[in-house]
């Protein structure tokens, strides 16, 4: 589960360009300035892409923090 | 020369670049979420080499934006207008129309607000090309196949709106139309369905990537930076097999088997060499023998009298290229190398990092739809002149010859036997100026794009001098190729607007020719000065000096030059 962790994690940096971002679990999109509406989108696409997965509309709707995402990519990997 | 990059790659790529010395600003109008395809479009952008500027309209506000000459639009000036429509937000607006007498006539309307829009856009007095997007051929899959004979299938209408925008574009200069479906086609799962549902995302990301890297090949051919010049390799990659150790009865060409593959290549530059791009063979082999298919092979496509410049020899290709450039005398940037073998390309991109090098897929079946999917000669303009620029250049490789027979230039420039006309805009050189003006990059003294409409305007201001050049030799006729644009300020001098010449007259003392009638035109009109301005660009150094040698003195202020009439002597020269 770190592995799935630490790939989001550098997703993150990546594509919201910025290399600080630390994420927790609970980390959610108010803690991050750059993750806005439009970066989600972005957001959501290259996690699919990076873990060759697909969420459903109602999934990426629900996720409330990091810990949600990471449990749906957890899923969705199996 | 890598394929399409992906959003994200684009992005990284984007971010190496440090600071650009072109400048581009386009404004983006669309009726959906057009963020992805702005931030992409300025990424392209920047990685072709612009620094760029980007104007994106307010969420579905094109007409409003438009309309308002006050809008940001106009605040922003842009160069280029680009209108992205989406075809899932036109059904809507379809599906809203509930009688099918207004659907039978919704192409009509569309048509109208498409026109509309462009006399709106020059109305507020903008000159920027418009770029306008197709719509997606959007099947609702209401009628079936039954949809051609349903006037009122929206299906059916799609197809009538972009054949009405593709019949507008014959009509309106400076629009362009940008044939999204072809670019979807190619493109897998180009939408999202959720992506779209949640977040109004009309086309994937990764499409917005490919788009965009398309316009921006469009908007480069509108800046005046497009190939000209095609060079192939020949064995494995002209056709299969090793001439030098096969024979001319074993290479593969013709519509058997793989030779197939070989010769639509072949046909491919054929055509392109028909548009006017120049074709150039650089091969590691023996020149007669790699001559002979060319002669000789009864399905080869391409022969002698297609290409302009012949290279095969043992040299080193890079080497050869060089030697290409200079007979051509034109850009690395606007050459294209093929060859099958990536040793020979990695050493051409090594050293002439200019020169577009493409990947090249193993399989020669995949050769030819690979290179056109990359879309490397896009265009900007065309003109019936286009065509002969073979016979020109290999005119020219003639001249070559002649020169290192004479001994000096004056006896060279007699023997050419040049004859020159000089004379003010002429109604049917029209296309063929605006074409000189988009496309020449060196001999350029201040680098103004003039669209057909602009060159007409100039004809009939009064404030303005205009001439072209026409210039033959006993070797064949150059046609038009130069440009003067004068422009009458309120001091009673005359500003040198523009001042163009093909590199291919270079040093034949045009330019002596034209000032001496330029002059005394001048001079005719009471004039006492001529204003003229150096406008440095990365490519046209080789004029840093003309106004000096046109007996120019340096004003003082930077680039700046005056002539009075009164210190200038006609210049000799050896056109008559």
């Amino acid at each position: 589960m770190n592995d799935v962790h630490n790939e989001l994690t550098s997703l993150f940096r990546e594509v919201l360009e910025n290399d600080d971002i630390v994420l927790t679990n609970e980390t959610t999109a108010n803690d991050i300035d750059e993750w806005d509406s439009i970066n989600h989108i972005y957001l959501v696409v290259e996690i699919e892409k990076h873990f060759g997965i697909k969420f459903t509309s109602a999934q990426i709707l629900e996720w409330k923090n990091v810990g949600e995402m990471l449990d749906a990519i957890k899923e969705k990997k199996q | 020369m890598e394929p399409i990059l992906s959003f994200r790659e684009l992005q990284k790529e984007a971010k190496k670049v440090d600071t650009n010395a072109r400048e581009i600003k386009v404004a983006v109008l669309g009726n959906h979420t057009t963020t992805f395809f702005s931030k992409a479009l300025k990424n392209q952008l920047t990685v072709a080499g612009f620094e760029t500027q980007i104007y994106e309209s307010d969420y579905d506000q094109i007409d409003i934006t438009i309309i308002d000459a006050q809008s940001g639009l106009y605040e922003f000036d842009p160069e280029v207008i680009v209108i992205f429509e989406s075809a899932l937000k036109l059904k809507d607006k379809f599906y809203a129309l509930d009688d099918n007498q207004g659907r039978t006539q919704f192409y009509n309307d569309v048509n109208d607000s498409v026109k509309n829009r462009i006399s709106l856009i020059r109305a507020n007095n903008s000159k920027a090309k418009i770029i306008y997007f197709t719509y997606e051929l959007l099947d609702d899959h209401l009628y079936g196949n039954l949809f051609s004979k349903i006037p009122h299938s929206f299906y059916k209408q799609l197809w009538k709106i972009n054949n009405s925008i593709l019949n507008l574009s014959e009509e309106e200069q400076g629009f362009y139309v940008f044939e999204i479906n072809k670019y979807l086609q190619g493109t897998s799962g180009y939408r999202d369905w959720p992506a779209y549902i949640n977040s109004d995302l009309h086309y994937s990301i990764d499409t917005f990537a490919v788009l965009t890297y398309h316009v921006t090949q469009f908007v480069k051919a509108l800046k005046g930076n497009f190939k000209k010049c095609l060079i192939l390799d020949l064995d494995n990659t002209t056709w299969g097999g090793i001439i030098g150790d096969d024979g001319i009865e074993n290479i593969q060409v013709g519509s058997l088997g793989i030779g197939k593959a070989f010769s639509r290549l072949q046909k491919w530059a054929k055509e392109l060499k028909e548009r006017g791009i120049i074709l150039a063979i650089c091969s590691k082999n023996t020149e007669e023998v790699a001559k002979e298919p060319f002669e000789k092979h009864s399905e080869m496509i391409l022969r002698l009298k297609d290409i302009s410049v012949f290279v095969a020899n043992w040299k080193n290709k890079a080497d050869n290229i060089r030697y290409i450039q200079e007979v051509l005398n034109i850009g690395f940037d606007s050459m294209v190398f093929i060859d099958d073998n990536p040793a020979e390309r990695d050493i051409v991109r090594q050293s002439l990092p200019e020169v577009t090098v493409p990947e090249l897929p193993e399989d020669p079946a995949l050769y030819l739809p690979y290179l056109t999917s990359l879309n490397l000669f896009e265009t900007a303009s065309y003109s019936d002149n286009d065509k002969d620029r073979t016979v020109q250049y290999q005119q020219e490789a003639e001249r070559k010859k002649l020169i290192s027979s004479v001994t000096n230039m004056d006896d060279y420039l007699k023997s050419l036997e040049m004859e020159g006309v000089i004379e003010n805009f002429e109604e049917k050189d029209v296309s063929r100026i605006a074409q000189l003006t988009q496309r020449s990059n060196q001999f350029n003294l201040r680098t103004q794009r003039y669209t057909e409409n602009d060159i007409k305007e100039f004809m009939t201001s009064e404030n303005h001098l205009t001439y072209s050049v026409k210039l033959k030799d006993k070797f064949g006729d150059y046609g038009l190729i130069s440009v003067i644009i004068l422009e009458k300020k309120e001091d009673n001098s005359f500003f040198v607007d523009t001042w163009i010449m093909s590199c291919r007259v270079l040093k034949r003392g045009v330019e002596y020719y034209a000032m001496n009638k330029i002059v005394a035109d001048v001079v005719d009109r009471g004039a006492e000065i001529i204003v003229g301005e150096y406008l440095e660009t990365p490519k046209n150094k080789l004029v840093s000096d003309l106004l000096e040698k046109l007996s120019f003195e340096s004003t003082g202020a930077k680039n700046i030059y005056q002539l009075n009439r009164t210190n200038y002597k006609p210049f000799n020269n050896y056109i008559s």
